[in-house]
């Protein structure tokens, strides 16, 4: 298997479980501003794994589509984090799943950026001006929240509780990374999970919150070990394309 | 035949008819391949932009009815941004009750005031950081009270 294939559809799997995860709360925001919001950011998630998919589509060279690629793969196939299919939870909890993978793509898309591939560069640069804008959107609320009430307070700090395991997934490698590391094309998830866990401290001390004391990691993403809500987000996205086979907008 | 970037400037953009494709950056090259062929590269403004769509079968439409065949690009690099639209542009904005984005989009430029399109206050307070589209971000004027968009730099 080609390793930068693996690699373009660990990122198009990210953004398009992410996306499509976020897009159930589209109608169901906790107020119309937020809804709206949410369903903004999961378009640009939707967007992002699109031109992924279709240049990953193109490595592959048999011929599928971006559409074949999304909606057509068996679930131990995807090669998403486990943090981006966990289910969104109450407000506080949706909002630091976004603050924390926000920050992930922000610090891969700038290294990414500097990729001597120039298709993935490309991409990159594309989706970091959107992230960045993610980023600004949920660490704003995450401080609010922080420096709210005690019930906003409470319900943040049971969501760092929640979510904080699954956090190095995003980090974790795909079957011949380290090849693409060696030859920088892509850079070292290593070292991104170090910066990203640097900021998290500097943001959360900034908020006035605790990280966990904890250290026990989820393991499996990645490798396409998924959570239990994993086949239900599955089902309900790949629908339409099972049930009506090569249908087209 | 007429100049191809007039042809293209027919085109409104699907979400915000008072401008057009090419004034608005999305067009960055055309040209004749052969007697009743043209090549035309876009650049989305958005990874997720769903007007992109439209304009590249209105594209296809347009030079269908002038019996060319239009062969459309896409391409991501370099990326789009609001410095590339025209000031004429702006201004159609703003008469439409948009505020067009800053100057200089790779600054956040969160300290200048947004002016309210209708009475031209800067006295105004975000609502919300997003909009009714991937563009746009909404505003409300603390004097003439009027909500308004905000068409972000990006």
């Amino acid at each position: 298997m080609n390793p930068l294939y693996n690699y373009t559809i660990k990122l198009a799997d990210d953004t398009l479980i992410f996306g499509q995860r976020l897009g159930e709360l589209c109608g169901q925001g906790p107020y119309l501003e937020e809804d709206i919001a949410l369903t903004n950011i999961a378009l640009d998630y939707l967007g992002q794994s699109s031109n992924f998919f279709k240049y990953a589509a193109q490595l592959q060279g048999e011929n599928r589509t971006e559409d074949d690629l999304a909606f057509l793969r068996l679930e131990k196939e995807y090669l998403n984090c486990q943090l981006s299919e966990l289910p969104n939870g109450d407000y506080a909890n949706t909002i630091l799943k976004v603050y924390f993978f926000s920050l992930y793509q922000k610090l891969l898309y700038t290294e990414l950026m500097k990729s001597p591939d120039t298709q993935l560069a490309a991409i990159a640069e594309k989706s970091l001006k959107e992230v960045k804008y993610h980023y600004t959107h949920s660490s704003t609320w995450v401080k609010m929240f922080a420096g709210g009430t005690e019930e906003s307070r409470t319900r943040l700090t049971d969501a760092v509780a929640n979510l904080w395991e699954y956090t190095q997934g995003m980090f974790a490698e795909t079957p011949g990374e380290q090849e693409l590391i060696d030859s920088e094309t892509v850079p070292d998830s290593k070292i991104l999970h170090e910066i990203w866990t640097a900021t998290v401290t500097e943001d959360f001390a900034n908020f006035g919150i605790q990280i966990p004391e904890s250290t026990f990691m989820q393991k499996g993403s990645r490798t396409g070990y998924h959570t239990e809500y994993f086949g239900f987000i599955l089902c309900e996205l790949q629908y339409m394309q099972r049930t009506y086979p090569n249908c087209t907008w | 035949m007429q100049n191809l970037l007039e042809i293209l400037a027919e085109i409104p953009d699907p979400e915000i008819p008072v401008i057009n494709i090419v004034e608005l950056g999305i067009v960055r090259e055309v040209k004749m391949t052969a007697e009743d062929e043209v090549e035309v590269v876009i650049t989305p403004t958005y990874s997720a932009c769903p007007a992109m769509f439209n304009i590249e079968e209105d594209i296809i439409k347009l030079f269908r009815e002038r019996g060319v065949t239009a062969k459309v690009i896409t391409k991501i690099s370099p990326i789009w941004t609001t410095d590339w639209m025209t000031d004429e542009a702006r201004e159609k904005l703003r008469a439409y009750g948009i505020t067009p984005p800053e100057r200089g989009a790779d600054k956040d430029h969160l300290d200048i005031p947004k002016k309210c399109p209708r009475c031209g206050s800067a006295n105004t307070t975000q609502i919300s950081r997003f909009g009714s589209t991937l563009c746009k971000a909404s505003y409300q004027c603390n004097d003439c009270l009027e909500p308004f968009d905000y068409f972000k730099c990006h």
